[in-house]
């Protein structure tokens, strides 16, 4: 066994260092690192950068234009992204339709959809969930009838995150209603200007806008906008959730974040010491600190599992469940870090001289409640559970 | 041992709920709670013609209330609507204010207000390490997130002198104040003050100071456990009426014993807030709220966090009322000492 990186790694380590260091915009940065919202032109901007780099499609074969990395190379970039506070990239297209497209669409698909993810041409959203199937995802009732060379579709998605920047949305629908529910769900590729779509923002907890509602009224879209096979869906359905798993641990966010919370605790006084020095404080830290050191290894022994086999297994659930408990873990040691501090919402009034904390920390609250996301979304951490016990236990 | 409440905070508490429903449903409450001035003027009247302030004050000193259970019994209530008023800094100002001579009765009324500004951005929950000074009658220093300090007429600010820390009045129209809302609703202030003019109340704030402080605690605690007991009916009902893979998600096992789980903490929660109640006002006061305070950072973040795990993405939204209570119960948690500051007073003894 050997837990050190290569030459090889190494030398990469220090390119992708110096990339982020000349291309890397500091007012992106300054605003990942605040945790407020990047605009869209600066996602796209982002976005182009690395696709100059050929460091977009971190996933995908090198003849689609992926770089062609390995899980080490992958996990390196991540991290040196994360600590650089590079924004991450919008996953619809490089993470889940893109591989969709290369394992099940067609050439023509391929040519015609690749290319413009990478270029960004085309910004995609994912249209899976819906009000009345979110775990049960296989209940989706957003109907797809055959008219012709066209479906009409009727129904409704939510949580369709980032769909305002949106200008396509992949979709789950229903195009047979008898037999086992898994068995009538298909996989089309619609246009958001298509007439009979309507979206609308759903505020979040915190406050923020990257969630939508999504309606469709007798919406036409051509046959040939199915990907692989009518009412066979369900597989890249599945296919495509085991690839949103990937990185799913995100333990480059969690290294960042444990930095961050250590930076704060040696800022933030009480009783005439830092927050740092406070017994209590510093065993909360430390603990989250010994977890999140053993999850990267854990998430590179699983990653090089699933290089061997081809494929994700049930042990990415692990990732899923133990990733995310510790990146909550984190930004809850940040909120509580602030003490009264965190209460503010954000206010112009309370820039400069009349600060309660540096800007960098002022979201901690916000960012606290938005995170509880995390143990919903990509499957929920119960539903994760259930796919451990089940396919790795065999209970 | 009785553990009933007596018929007249029985008729306090039924009086003030039905009120609330009725006048302060969430639509209400959240177009008020988030923008200035972060509550609603004229029901903070209405609540000073209830009686509710003062159901916070003894008799002795014009109110017709006063102990620990009186202010848990309102708290509660509060809690249970995610009312957004001054109400704690009503509480804490008068509690201190009633070590003085000073007239309680226009507070009482609802006609001034009043905010209690003791923490600082370096001393946030223990008034002795403040920085604050008064020289002479005038005062210099900041204090940060000031509950109510953006509509109060009249704040009570600690400040060091020579021979301690003093307890000081200052009009608001004399100082430079910077209202702001919080992430779950009200106001707060920032207050600068720079050699600003005041009036000594106190030369000695502690037993005030202390007194005010664990009154404040009996009141977050009682307020938290309403703001539990509705995060448990709620997300409760949530699992036996939403549906996944066929049924409803209530009969998954594993989130029948994490909702029984929740029930318990919340039942802890409760008699640990009735200890503090209790004991306000006697010797074990300071103590059992720390004990509160401490159970209750924990069974909140508990409760707050399941009730939106248990909901799933619904809770995530500003429009399901469940964001909002589960909001409100963390950042209890930032008010008057954390539960890591109440651990050490406990270890301390
Ligand atoms: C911020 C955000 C962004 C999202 N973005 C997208 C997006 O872009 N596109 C998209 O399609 N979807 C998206 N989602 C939807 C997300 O995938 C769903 O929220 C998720 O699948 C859970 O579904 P639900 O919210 O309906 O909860 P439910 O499925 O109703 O679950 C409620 C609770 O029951 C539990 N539960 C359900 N079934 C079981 C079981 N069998 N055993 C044990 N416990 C169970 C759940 O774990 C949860 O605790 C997003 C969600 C959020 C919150």
């Amino acid at each position: 066994m050997d837990l050190s990186y290569s030459a090889d790694e190494l030398a990469f380590q220090s390119e992708v260092r110096a990339f982020l260091d000349a291309e890397l915009p500091p007012e992106m940065s300054a605003k990942v690192r605040a945790g407020t919202d990047l605009t869209k032109a600066q996602m796209e901007n982002w976005h182009g950068i690395l696709n100059a780099r050929g460091w977009l499609a971190v996933t995908w074969p090198t003849e689609h234009g992926g770089p062609g990395w390995g899980p080490v190379k992958r996990h390196i970039f991540e991290e040196e992204c994360c600590r650089a506070f590079a924004p991450r990239t919008v996953p619809f297209g490089l993470n889940m339709l893109g591989p969709v497209l290369i394992a099940f669409g067609t050439t023509d698909q391929q040519a015609e959809y690749l290319p413009r993810i990478l270029d960004g041409r085309d910004w995609w959203c994912q249209g899976y969930s819906e009000p009345g199937a979110g775990s049960d995802l296989a209940s989706l009732k957003t109907r797809a009838v055959r008219d012709g060379d066209h479906y009409v579709i009727n129904g409704q998605k939510t949580w369709t995150t980032l769909g305002q920047h949106a200008n396509r949305i992949f979709c789950l629908v229903r195009t047979k209603a008898e037999g086992k529910p898994q068995e009538g769900i298909s996989f089309v590729l619609l246009d958001l200007d298509t007439p009979g779509i309507e979206m609308r923002p759903i505020k979040l907890i915190e406050g923020g806008f990257e969630v939508n509602e999504v309606f469709f009224t007798d919406v036409r879209v051509p046959v040939a906008n199915l990907v692989g096979t009518e009412n066979e869906g369900w597989t890249i359905a599945k296919f495509l959730l085991s690839h949103e798993r990937t990185n799913i641990a995100g333990v480059g966010f969690s290294m960042t974040a444990l930095s961050e919370v250590k930076r704060l605790a040696q800022q933030v006084r009480r009783s005439g010491k830092p927050l740092s020095e406070n017994p209590h404080f510093a065993a909360r830290m430390a603990e989250i600190e010994i977890d999140l050191e053993a999850m990267k290894i854990t998430n590179l022994r699983m990653l090089a599992q699933a290089e061997a086999q081809g494929a994700p297994g049930a042990e990415t659930s692990m990732l899923k469940i133990k990733g995310t408990v510790i990146r909550q873990a984190l930004n809850d040691l940040a909120r509580r870090a602030l003490g009264p501090a965190a209460a503010p919402l954000p206010s112009e009034d309370l820039e400069g001289n009349a600060a309660l904390v540096p800007p960098d920390f002022a979201n901690g609250a916000a960012r606290y409640f938005n995170n509880r996301k995390l143990s919903i979304f990509g499957g929920s951490n119960e539903i994760q559970r259930n796919i451990l016990a089940k396919h790795a236990l065999g209970l | 041992m009785d553990f009933s409440l007596t018929d007249d905070r029985r008729m306090l508490a039924d009086t003030l709920a039905r009120y609330l429903a009725d006048q302060y449903p969430i639509e209400h409450r959240n177009t008020v709670a988030y923008a200035a001035p972060f509550h609603d003027p004229a029901k903070w009247a209405e609540l000073a013609e209830l009686g509710v302030i003062g159901a916070l004050v003894p008799e002795a000193k014009g109110g017709f209330g006063g102990t620990g259970f009186d202010i848990a019994v309102v708290f509660e209530a509060l809690g249970r609507a995610l009312c957004p008023e001054p109400m704690l800094a009503a509480l804490m100002g008068l509690t201190a204010l009633s070590h003085t001579d000073q007239e309680l009765d226009p507070i009482i009324a609802g006609e001034t207000r009043i905010a209690l500004a003791t923490g600082e951005l370096d001393a946030p929950y223990s008034s002795s390490d403040i920085a604050t000074t008064a020289t002479g009658d005038r005062l210099t220093g900041r204090k940060s997130v000031v509950y109510g300090g953006g509509v109060a007429d009249t704040l009570l600010v600690t400040a060091r002198h020579g021979a301690g820390i003093g307890l000081y009045q200052v009009a608001a129209s004399d100082t430079q104040i910077t209202p702001f809302g919080m992430v779950d609703g009200g106001g707060a202030a920032e207050v600068f003050l720079d050699n600003t003019p005041a009036t000594r109340l106190l030369a000695d704030a502690g037993p005030a100071l202390a007194h005010a402080e664990t009154a404040g605690i009996v009141a977050l605690c009682a307020e938290a456990v309403g703001v539990m007991e509705v995060l448990k009916d709620q997300t409760l009902d949530y699992l036996k009426t939403r549906k996944q893979f066929g049924r409803a998600i209530g009969d998954f096992q594993v989130l029948q014993h994490r909702m029984v789980d929740l029930t318990i903490e919340i039942e802890q929660a409760r008699s640990i807030t009735i200890q503090a109640a209790d004991s306000l006002g006697t010797p074990h006061g300071p103590r059992h709220a720390s004990m509160a305070k401490n159970l209750i950072g924990r069974a909140g973040k508990l409760v707050s966090e399941e009730a939106i795990q248990l909901h799933g993405g619904i809770a995530m939204t500003w429009e399901y009322p469940v964001s909002h209570y589960a909001k409100r119960l963390i950042m209890i948690d930032h008010q008057l000492g954390d539960t890591d500051t109440h651990l050490e007073r406990v270890i301390a003894g």
